[in-house]
């Protein structure tokens, strides 16, 4: 074999890149997000793949839309699916269809669109779609069915298919959330339902199990930090035992905490977005402490019985000054 | 308690596949003599060479034919027994034409270095020592062929503690150094000796990445007592020298400033084996141990090249490229720099010829900056490649300096572990070179 000058390539260093792709970080939390949609689908029913459908539909339509003049580009699709589904995980049941849908398009169009696209917004926009329907439908959005009888899954609830814009409130079986049960009726929920996930609330409050194993499989494979759902879920553990200890009578146990409402899928799902949260280390410790802190204030002492939307939200909006308070000080430098 | 635990290392840096397996195994070769030879007068950092011989003139191996530019500059001398063909422009690995000695070897001599007297170096005064060095054309075989005697002199008021000796290697798919401290190890220790004494330091020590095994214990089996092995994890870029001084003293170089400020000299393995060569047997740089390899060569080995050889002729040795080979590069992957003509010279900083193919070339799509952080935990310097990517790309060069972009010695960690494969480390040598052109233009 002769040196035959071959046309060589002439690019700069570095000629090795790491395996993990962008696309692939998304393509991975979508399939964990799928995998919570199965389950949420087991416990609520088929019409959980509806709601969860109509909120992609509207997501990912909306981001192709007005994204066409753009290259195709898979990272770009699995993002806005990802949205859509990750919305449709925090609504309820039987929410109607074209609600959901709304949420869809609110949350990318207001949620990452305005912003400039792909890693310029600086909210969740999953959060951002779930905000706008908590503001335009507060009823229905806290209209919560029941888990679905053995026989009853393939049944849709009756709610789902009502025409666009013609009823304000949720035609289902309704029935307490165990936060609504512990705040309003001082009733703590028994664990183990918990932890299958065999309670009402939103598609993706189902199994803590499951979310558990979700996370930690995706922080096994690095594909998020994962200082911030530790810090998150370690936060909101001391802070409801302090609160615990000194008033058990009102203050539920870091137990229930943990493992009721939305709080595991937020510290999995939405917590862990990367565009909208810290990059630095040491930010992402504050990070979760703040979301911890205020998830337990707001579940305590505000008005509403859950408040991990919120507590993102807020800390969100914090998220820059975060970054530039917590960069590292450089290489050498004389203290 | 297992050896990975006790390993020390620096924070930050990245794991890319070592691809070592092809030649960590191979004894260093000898490269036959060919016909042409091309020394180009710039092969260090510092003032070019000035050329002492013209066209027509004979030369034997081993003969002093480039004077030092300056004290920052070195000499060069002749690689092989033959006859100055000519002193001209000639294509240089860095991409430009530069001045350079050709010399067409003798077929018929048996290249054989004249015999020389070893020299005692603690006989010589400090000066005459770096005298030596410097006519000795000594630079940093690691890669960045600094002139090695400018190290060697430690000013007035200043002292050395430590002498450190780089065996890490950190760079994929290199073993040249690996195999020297196999093969060589007293070599080595005597290398470290002669740096100890003449600088004046209590303790030497010896960094090997623990993929090196091998070599640890053979530089343990040699090694005084006044020199000490530091086994040290295997990351990249462990090798930087100031890395290497963090993971083994807990010390870090001021920013902007040198291992002397702290007292601590680092020399590579190469340059150390150098050194003994230079004093014990009369032999000046002529020739460097080289890894050919990656998966576009036909028989990757490691060789030791007499310096000028055109890099075609040590691929042919090497069984030429494979038909899916792409792009061939001078040093390592993570800092080496691409050939288009197979026609240049290897020069003293020259450590490898890596040969890569289709798989390793693909062009690369490149994503919006997803915010996820990886580069900031990549980076050695503690610095933020993506902000400093976004301020480059704006030219907001005062936000730059005040971020410590100059801090940045492109290790290029950031671009490899960027899921988003923005150029990265790109954007750092464009805003540092704005930067310089700014203060130049001042």
């Amino acid at each position: 074999m002769s040196t035959g000058t071959p046309d060589l390539l002439l690019s700069t260093a570095p000629f090795l890149r790491a395996a993990t792709t962008t696309p692939r970080i998304m393509r991975e939390v979508l399939v964990a997000a799928l995998l919570v949609l199965l389950a949420a689908c087991w416990n609520f029913g088929i019409g959980a793949l509806l709601v969860v459908a109509a909120a992609t539909a509207g997501a990912a339509g909306s981001e192709w839309l007005f994204t066409r003049a753009e290259a195709s580009s898979p990272l770009r699709d699995y993002s806005a699916l990802t949205t859509g589904v990750l919305l449709g995980l925090t609504l309820p049941p039987a929410l109607p269809l074209w609600m959901a849908f709304l949420g869809g398009i609110a949350g990318v169009g207001l949620g990452k669109l305005v912003w400039g696209g792909m890693g310029q917004n600086l909210f969740n926009p999953a959060l951002v779609g779930r905000a706008f329907l908590q503001a335009a439908f507060p009823t229905a959005i806290t209209t919560w069915a029941a888990p679905a009888e053995s026989g009853a899954r393939l049944a849709l609830a009756p709610g789902l298919l009502a025409a666009p814009l013609m009823t304000a409130s949720v035609d289902a079986v309704s029935a307490a959330t165990p936060l609504g049960l512990a705040k309003f009726e001082s009733q703590i929920t028994d664990l183990g339902a918990l932890l299958i996930g065999n309670t009402a609330g939103s598609l993706g409050e189902t199994s803590a199990l499951l979310l558990l194993l979700c996370g930690l499989w995706l922080a096994a494979r690095r594909i998020f930090d994962w200082r911030l759902p530790v810090s998150t879920l370690l936060t909101v553990a001391v802070l409801s035992t302090v609160f615990h200890t000194l008033f058990p009578e009102s203050a539920p146990p870091a137990t229930f905490m943990l493992l009721s409402g939305g709080l595991l899928f937020g510290a999995v799902f939405m917590v862990t977005d990367p565009v909208t949260t810290p990059t630095t280390p040491r930010g992402a410790w504050l990070f979760g402490l703040g979301v911890g802190s205020l998830v337990v204030l707001i579940r305590l002492y505000g008005g509403l019985p859950e408040g991990v939307m919120y507590a993102i939200l807020l800390m969100n909006a914090l998220t820059p000054h975060i970054n530039r308070h917590t960069q590292r000080r450089p290489f050498g430098a004389r203290s | 308690m297992s050896a990975a635990a006790a390993a020390k290392t620096f924070r930050g840096g990245v794991h890319p596949d070592d691809h070592k397996r092809a030649t960590e195994g191979l004894p260093i070769e000898r490269m036959p003599f060919v016909d042409e030879y091309v020394m180009p007068l710039s092969q260090h950092i510092g003032a070019p060479s000035k050329a002492m011989v013209e066209a027509g003139q004979a030369v034997r191996r081993g003969q002093k034919i480039a004077e030092p530019g300056g004290f920052v500059s070195t000499a060069l001398h002749a690689p092989v027994t033959g006859r100055v063909s000519a002193v001209e422009l000639r294509l240089h690995p860095n991409g430009k034409m530069m001045p350079a000695i050709v010399i067409e070897a003798d077929p018929y001599d048996s290249q054989q270095l004249p015999d020389a007297e070893p020299v005692d170096p603690s006989r010589l005064t400090g000066q005459e020592m770096v005298e030596s060095v410097q006519q000795g054309g000594l630079v940093g075989l690691g890669g960045a062929a600094f002139p090695s005697h400018v190290k060697f002199q430690v000013p007035e008021g200043k002292r050395v503690k430590a002498a450190v000796i780089n065996g890490c290697e950190c760079e994929p798919y290199l073993t040249c150094d690996h195999r020297l401290m196999l093969e060589r190890p007293e070599s080595v220790m005597r290398g470290t000796e002669i740096l100890r004494n003449q600088v004046g330091a209590e303790r030497g020590y010896v960094g090997v990445e623990i993929n090196k095994r091998d070599a640890i214990d053979a530089l343990r089996a040699v090694a005084p007592k006044s020199v000490e092995v530091v086994p040290l994890q295997v990351k990249y870029p462990q090798g930087a020298e100031k890395l290497l001084i963090d993971a083994i003293f807990r010390e870090q170089v001021p920013a902007g400033g040198l291992p002397l400020d702290i007292e601590i000299l680092v020399n590579s393995v190469g340059t150390t084996v150098a050194l003994a060569d230079l004093f014990d047997g009369g032999i000046p740089l002529i020739e460097r141990v080289v890894t050919v390899t990656g998966p576009a060569v036909a028989r990757p080995r490691n060789l030791v090249v007499p310096l000028g050889t055109p890099v075609a002729a040590v691929i042919e040795h090497c069984g030429g490229l494979l038909p899916s080979a792409r792009e061939v590069i001078f040093g390592g992957p993570m800092m080496g720099m691409a050939q288009k003509s197979l026609e240049v010279p290897l020069l003293k900083g020259t450590s490898g010829i890596l040969c890569l193919d289709r798989g390793a070339t693909q062009p690369v799509r490149e994503y919006p900056c997803i915010r996820c952080g990886r580069c900031l935990e990549a980076c050695p310097m503690f610095l933020n490649p993506t902000r400093l990517a976004q301020l480059a790309r704006a030219e907001r060069l005062d936000e730059l300096e005040s971020l410590h972009l100059m801090n940045c010695f492109e290790c290029a960690s950031c671009s490899f572990v960027c899921p988003s494969h923005i150029p990265l480390v790109q954007w750092m040598r464009i805003g540092k070179a704005m930067i310089r052109h700014r203060k130049e233009s001042k």
